[in-house]
């Protein structure tokens, strides 16, 4: 009785997982049979260099390419130092109410819908970065990563604090039976041994901050142009699919969004390999 | 999709009698008794009066429920095409090809203008169809060049969908181009926003949306006043459509019948809009 209840247990949670695995595949199917027209003939390398102007005939999502990584890379390089001191004052060097009442605040935040950030960037960050650079409508690539920073660090902090708790409590309690400080033991033992940890969350916050639509949509100022400074107006490949999507379906610029898919999937691809290529441990659990 | 829509969900439920349903009683009388959902989304033009005339039809008849989203006018075509909504509203005729390809009837029942438009702080209060025509193309591109403060002009223009873009870009630009560095936005409602923010940006609205936050450039003389328009004089003017799939049934007849009504035209006025009749 028992035997069969689990065989059958097993089974549903069998096709449960494989049926959301295979949809996976499904989907990065679907993107290459739909942008097939684009991608026999050569035409996808020509859209990955090309600029967009539809009255020109020139479908190109090089300027979306360049204005997500750029806002991507950004926004991680500004939420790593915040995210790692962040983490270290949690994990290490804090004291407990500070740390606990700190790691509440952080599981909060990953909580918040990324359209609160957006409207906060609209009007409280926008006219702040037009009126201190007066230069543009401060719709731009440092506003938007700014805001981004803000939206991937809580995802950052808690995997690097994770990580740093993973670190063997004997290596620690050698550090204090050798009278070190709190700083030097995150200094020398905590740091260098979390460092895949580390690795892995930043991958991790790239990732995010690769498919986030709302943010940029809302405060980058959405220019067809690859951008030349942070104080210039940019598309990501996610708010670029937001607003051609409501073209004509049969029209070049409704297919060229494919690409854009297309794109997008091997970035976040590209970031999974890179998450499982720092963490060999992991693979060992899963395998 | 749902990131590009501004969902403006209407939905009163409750008998607020607020406007007495004495007055009105002759053009809602014919949703009397009726029940069920009238689906609208599309052109962002239409939404202050599609949403009054919702009000006061709810108000009268709570049985109906109408939900009314933007998107823009190429949404509305598409999505009425496709069956996904009851009436698709467009803020420009739709093509033979859609017309043809969706069975698509349409009805206009107003007349806007669009209008550009600047922050009430900037001095620049009137554009020829050469500078318009070279602002927009990025050619002049520090206000001081029209007489202004000595800054960088932002321009901000509208997405793919928009209808306002396809209006304004045909009869203002003469379809000429539109600078790489526009910054983009996707309704009339966060055109005016935008612009009502950025002291140093210049964009186009419909003129039924122009009020005291953003300050209207006459265009070759002639101001996007609703006067100017109804007369004539404002050439960058067009229709304001509601499309449906096939000849329209049930709700969606009533609700275009209610906005072609006598009452429906005054909502279309008190909104800024010109009538049709």
């Amino acid at each position: 009785m028992i035997k069969i209840h689990e065989k059958l247990i097993e089974k549903v949670l069998l096709l449960s997982a494989s049926v959301s695995a295979s949809l996976t595949i499904l989907i990065l199917g679907f993107m290459i049979v739909l942008g097939l027209p684009l991608l026999t003939g050569g035409l996808f390398f020509d859209l990955l260099t090309q600029p967009w102007s539809p009255r020109q005939e020139l479908y190109g999502i090089y300027p979306m390419v360049m204005g997500t990584l750029a806002i991507a890379f950004l926004g991680v390089l500004f939420a790593c130092p915040l995210s790692l001191g962040c983490a270290s004052l949690i994990s290490v060097l804090g004291p407990r109410p500070v740390s606990l009442f700190l790691k509440r605040i952080v599981q909060f935040m990953t909580g918040v819908p990324t359209v609160i950030y957006g409207f906060v960037g609209v009007f409280l960050l926008v006219p702040f970065i037009r009126e201190l650079f007066q230069a543009g409508s401060g719709m731009c690539v440092l506003s938007a990563s700014l805001m981004l920073a803000v939206l991937v660090s809580p995802t950052m902090i808690l995997f690097f604090s994770d990580s740093f708790n993973q670190v063997p409590a004997s290596y620690l309690n050698a550090v204090d039976a050798l009278g070190g400080s709190r700083v030097q033991k995150l200094l020398y033992i905590v740091l260098p041994c979390a460092w895949r940890g580390i690795l892995t969350g930043l991958v991790l916050g790239t990732g995010r901050a690769l498919g986030d639509t709302l943010i940029a949509l809302m405060i980058a100022g959405n220019a067809v142009q690859a951008p030349g400074s942070v104080l210039d107006s940019a598309r990501t490949l996610t708010s670029h699919i937001a607003l051609v999507i409501a073209a004509d379906y049969e029209s070049l610029e409704f297919k060229s969004i494919f690409a854009c898919g297309i794109v997008l999937y091997m970035f976040t691809t590209l970031a999974v390999i890179g998450i499982r290529a720092f963490n060999p441990s992991d693979r060992k659990t899963t395998l | 999709m749902k990131a590009k829509t501004l969902l403006v969900s209407v939905f009163l439920v409750g008998w607020s009698l607020v406007f007495g349903s004495n007055a009105n009683a002759t053009a809602l009388e014919a949703f009397k008794g009726e029940k069920g959902t009238v689906k609208i989304a599309g052109g962002t033009a239409h939404i202050p009066v599609v949403k009054e005339a919702a009000k006061r039809i709810m108000t009268y008849n709570p049985a109906i429920q109408i939900s009314i989203a933007g998107g823009g006018s190429g949404v509305g075509i598409k999505q009425v095409g496709e069956g996904l909504i009851d009436i698709g509203n467009s803020g420009r005729k739709p093509t033979d090809e859609e017309i043809k390809r969706y069975n698509l009837h349409m009805f206009k029942w107003a007349i806007d203008g669009v209008g550009i438009v600047v922050n009430p702080k900037n001095p620049v209060t009137s554009l020829s169809k050469e500078q318009t025509r070279n602002v927009f193309a990025g050619k002049i591109n520090n206000w001081k060049q029209l007489g202004g403060t000595d800054k960088p002009i932002t321009v901000y223009t509208r997405d793919e969908a928009s209808g306002t873009r396809a209006v304004f870009w045909k009869k203002a630009l003469a379809k000429g181009d539109i600078t790489p560095r526009a910054n983009f936005v996707v309704s009339n409602g966060a055109m005016k926003s935008a612009i009502a923010q950025d002291p140093y940006g210049i964009g186009y609205v419909s003129v039924g949306h122009i009020d005291d936050t953003v300050s209207a450039v006459t265009f070759c003389g002639v101001a996007p006043t609703l006067d100017n328009v109804k007369k004539g004089k404002y050439t960058i003017a067009r229709g304001l459509y509601s499309n449906t799939k096939g000849k329209p049934g049930g709700l969606a007849e009533k609700m275009i019948g209610y906005l072609l009504s006598s009452e429906g035209q005054e909502i279309v006025s008190e909104k800024g809009f010109v009538p049709v009749k």
